[in-house]
């Protein structure tokens, strides 16, 4: 058993290094399958990061800085809808400048608490049952949020296709004049999409600064919420598939670390470009397939939805 | 509902010139709210921000070197946003060309020529030109996004560079420190008004601007991008090819941008560093589309960007405010402009309905 030693450890790194990239692109699925493309994940994410750590550092409590991020997040994305379904700005600049407000607004937010440390998001373990080799610190040792990571996908999932709820949300992505002509408020339920997706962002976000990394620094994200987007593409806009891209841009991620560590003869910002190439690589092999993006996008997605009445 | 959203007929031309002027004003009337909380006298801050740092020659003369890059890449982006080419690697552009611009300089440090330069501002303009056409060929190739595919090499250029610096092209004398030789008189972008940094770049981001101001009016390839970029179908009706559009936007994009960045090593920084933008590339985005996406415009907006990295840098001064502010300004700003941009595609109505039930 002693030569598998290392693997419990690599897939503990794995699991952290895919979790804020679960909560990202998930929430981001479903603003998109409403219909609406929102380039601002990366800005989220950061704002949901800085607001995370700094309520856990002022505060200690780590439920009330992962319930901030989100709403800060959410806010974000408010912000997005005003302007984008209220006033019918064009989405790919307005996410384009949300990421760039919230690249200068969290490090507006965290000047004073770069560098800080903070205790790391508490692990689920319990006596007994996490001691059980391999099995028991994987699936019975992670912290909250990892667990809520599932359960989002799976909640996501369950709601777009078995809910009626879900069935409108996809209608409203896939033909907003129709789903108007029907009496249903096109505005409205994208409004609750983006926000949704503002906050699954936050918390991506805060899982960075309070688990992947316990701390805040500028623009630590990193390009994450960008390749939250391509995962999207990458998963033909699937929650499942969502889950297992994030998990290989985890494992993606945590090569280069390991590579780094196990002398590969490589300089390290080599090791470091993976992630990028990875996700460049992704997007050519899923968009050759046209007929399959066309298939599986959101009709409607990036357009404006201008009511005629 | 009291107020009626209609779209109009035609684009108001007033609106389209007045909504930067609308959104400049509602951010300064945000940042006075941002100031008071973060304990700043407003009416310092903003004269800190906006009087003191272009009060002297020097600090004026800093507006065009701050200003150079961001026209210069704006003005290349604005093109590519016409055509719905939607570039927003610059920053990895910029590193690009530097690098490539600069190898030259690197490898042949010993050459006194006057052909250096001009070698090394064309070798930018390919360097960035050829990082660019990687999104370009995976766009029109394989329909790959192009915003996330120029973005991810951004990530790559500049690790690329961090791979230079901290290796190959470290100084052999500078005290392993990661930086690259300093550059030679001969490979200086020359110096236009003794005691400044202004520099030969300001005369390229200028000549950029007529240039691009005369192509998009003028020229068939200009129509083209207007074409393509308003209707796509009547487009390809008249035969125009959107792939051929969507290579030369981002070609174009690429080599403003590569320029910007060997301009930049060659002018006020002087040597390859780790880092050689503070986010140039990114910026210039905000600048295109305040600036309208008209090479004018962008010549007006690329200054008054300029300006508030030199008040962010003096408000950190004299305020000891974060440098953070500058960010969150220039976001505000191009909020506000896309939420103006409402008042030009329609126009507001009082609903009559809505009157005679009040």
């Amino acid at each position: 058993m002693s030569g598998f030693d290392w693997i419990v450890p690599v897939i503990l790194t794995v699991i952290t290094a895919a979790t804020p990239l679960v909560f990202a692109a998930i929430g981001e699925l479903v603003t998109e399958k409403s219909g609406v493309l929102n380039l601002g994940v990366e800005g989220m994410m950061l704002v949901g990061a800085v607001t995370g750590f700094v309520t856990a550092t002022v505060t200690g409590n780590y439920f009330l800085a992962v319930a901030l991020a989100a709403v800060a997040g959410g806010f974000m994305a408010f912000l997005f809808g005003i302007l984008t379904l209220s006033l019918m700005a064009n989405q790919v600049a307005t996410g384009l400048a949300l990421t760039l407000f919230g690249v200068g607004l969290s490090a507006l937010m965290g000047q004073e608490f770069v560098g800080e440390p903070v205790a790391s998001l508490s692990k689920l373990n319990i006596p007994g049952i996490s001691d059980i080799p391999i099995i028991g610190p994987i699936v019975f040792g992670q912290d909250g949020l990892v667990y809520l990571s599932f359960v989002m996908v799976a909640l996501v999932s369950w709601f777009l296709y078995k809910t009626k709820a879900g069935l409108i949300l996809r209608a409203v992505g896939d033909s907003h004049d129709a789903a108007h002509s029907i009496g249903y408020s096109v505005i409205g339920i994208r409004y609750m999409a983006v926000i949704f997706g503002g906050a699954m962002s936050g918390i991506g976000g805060a899982y960075l600064s309070l688990a992947y990394t316990p701390m805040w620094a500028e623009n630590m994200t990193a390009g994450r919420g960008w390749i939250a987007l391509a995962l999207i593409v990458f998963a033909t806009w699937k929650p499942g598939l969502v889950l297992v891209g994030a998990y290989m841009f985890g494992g993606i991620t945590i090569l280069q670390l390991h590579a780094q560590a196990a002398g590969l003869d490589l300089p390290s910002q080599v090791l470091s470009m993976l992630p990028y190439l990875a996700t460049v690589l992704v997007l050519v092999l899923i968009s050759k397939d046209q007929s399959r993006i066309r298939k599986h996008a959101p009709a409607c997605i990036g357009k404006i939805f201008h009511p005629a009445a | 509902m009291l107020l009626k959203i209609e779209k109009r007929a035609e684009y108001s031309r007033a609106m389209i010139y007045l909504t930067p002027v609308f959104a400049l004003i509602l951010t300064m009337l945000t940042s006075i709210v941002l100031f008071r909380l973060l304990g700043v006298s407003p009416m310092e801050a903003l004269h800190n921000f906006f009087i003191l740092p272009i009060n002297t020659e020097y600090g004026l003369s800093e507006l065009f070197v701050k200003g150079t890059p961001l026209i210069l890449i704006a003005i290349g982006l604005s093109v590519g946003f016409k055509a719905n080419v939607w570039n927003i690697g610059a920053e990895g552009q910029l590193t690009m060309g530097a690098i490539v611009g600069s190898s030259i300089f690197i490898y042949f440090h010993d050459i006194d020529s006057i052909f250096l330069l001009p070698a090394m501002i064309l070798l930018g303009a390919i360097g960035g030109a050829l990082w660019a056409a990687i999104p370009a060929y995976l766009k029109t190739r394989f329909n790959a996004n192009e915003i996330l595919t120029s973005l991810m090499l951004v990530y790559v250029a500049i690790l690329f560079l961090s791979v230079l610096v901290h290796g190959p092209w470290r100084d052999p004398d500078g005290f392993n420190f990661p930086e690259s030789r300093t550059f030679s008189e001969s490979a200086d972008m020359p110096i236009l008004m003794a005691g400044t940094r202004m520099h030969f770049g300001t005369l390229l981001a200028l000549f950029a601007v007529i240039g691009a101001w005369i192509m998009m009016s003028k020229t068939l390839i200009g129509f083209q991008i207007k074409v393509i970029g308003s209707a796509p179908t009547a487009g390809g009706y008249a035969g125009f090819s959107q792939k051929k559009i969507i290579w030369f936007a981002l070609l174009f994009g690429g080599a403003m941008a590569g320029i910007a960045g060997l301009s930049e090593v060659s002018g006020p920084i002087d040597q390859i560093l780790p880092s050689i933008s503070p986010g140039y590339g990114f910026t210039a985005i905000i600048v295109a589309f305040l600036g309208r996406l008209h090479p004018v415009g962008i010549l007006f907006a690329g200054l008054l960007m300029a300006l508030t990295y030199l008040g962010g840098e003096t408000a950190q001064i004299n305020l000891g405010l974060p440098v953070a502010v500058t960010g969150v300004f220039q976001g505000m700003i191009l909020f506000y402009l896309l939420a103006c941009d409402v008042l030009v595609h329609y126009r507001f109505r009082w609903n009559s309905f809505g009157k005679a039930a009040s």
